[in-house]
């Protein structure tokens, strides 16, 4: 499976999406810069975290401008696997090809620690490989991901199964105390409607071997092999 | 004549804003006991050597707001 990694101006885990693709799933990755208009031939693109022009106006705004988002949404309207994370997700969020919109999180500040996620639907190209009734140890690093949709949406991507992953305790409760970050239905990561665009505020990168702590950021990677 | 682009954004006002919140009980703890909400938003000014309302609201939309969850108001205005 060939996997490109985005690089934008700022992008700052382009190298670890690389590492864990390259060396951890042992598939080819190539890196991607933003200005280029065109993809190569690819299986899953994948935009890293980061704060592409230094989150200038809102985190993603500018980014989603970048000639490479122009393929990019052509990619994901033929059906190509977008995995979007932190910033990647931000960026999708601002080019209107995921639902919904970030804000500041709730408590004012950057937060930067690991979270426990429920996954809520097994059945996407990105969680079918999640042991069912597994809580995900993943960390977050971020500043805006309090996700925001209104009443219309959210009960539309609720209802569509598209809300993948939700924050909860360790014992998988959904609740005001185990939401980082405000986000609306402690929601931490959504699919689009066909199911082949998914974003998350997560960094699964960042948790994919033993030695980091944590390797459940692998279910997702590995659920996409799987999937292939 | 210069015109001058003057576009106020602020979040909707269904939508929380923590900046605001965190702003009122700065302003509570100060002793400015009549506030009663903040919103905190930004304020943009742009130089322009021509357009009209229309291209001004049109920056908004694509860039300048995410409409989403911002509202803004815009003015030209010309000096000089």
């Amino acid at each position: 499976m060939k996997f490109g990694v985005v690089v934008f101006a700022g992008s700052n885990c382009d190298r670890d999406c690389f590492h864990v693709v390259s060396n951890i799933l042992n598939q080819d990755c190539v890196y991607v810069w933003h200005k280029e208009k065109t993809l190569p031939p690819l299986d899953c693109v994948i935009l890293p975290g980061g704060f592409s022009y230094g989150d200038y106006l809102r985190a993603g705004a500018i980014a989603r401008f970048s000639p490479v988002m122009n393929a990019v949404r052509e990619f994901s309207d033929r059906g190509g696997l977008v995995l979007g994370i932190c910033n990647g997700f931000q960026i999708l969020l601002e080019a209107g090809i995921l639902e919904g919109a970030m804000r500041l999180n709730a408590c004012g500040s950057f937060v930067c620690r690991h979270v426990n996620l429920r996954c809520e639907n097994y059945g996407t190209t990105f969680t079918r490989g999640v042991p069912s009734g597994k809580i995900l140890n993943i960390p977050i690093a971020h500043a805006e991901g309090n996700y925001y949709a209104p009443p219309e949406v959210m009960s539309s991507i609720e209802r569509n199964g598209q809300v993948v992953l939700r924050y909860c305790d360790v014992a998988g409760n959904v609740d005001a105390l185990s939401n980082p970050n405000g986000a609306a239905g402690n929601i931490a990561g959504i699919v689009n409607k066909q199911g082949n665009v998914f974003g998350l505020m997560p960094h699964p990168e960042r948790a994919s071997e033993a030695v980091l702590g944590s390797d459940d950021g692998l279910h997702i990677f590995r659920s996409i092999l799987k999937q292939l | 004549m210069k015109r001058i682009g003057k576009i106020f954004i602020l979040p909707k006002k269904e939508v929380l804003d923590p900046q605001g919140k965190a702003v009122t009980s700065a302003l509570h703890s100060l002793g400015f006991a009549e506030v009663v909400d903040v919103r905190v938003g930004r304020f943009i000014e742009l130089a322009l050597n021509d357009g009209s309302d229309e291209r001004v609201r049109e920056m908004c939309e694509k860039l300048l707001a995410n409409t989403v969850v911002e509202d803004y108001t815009l003015e030209i205005v010309f000096e000089g």
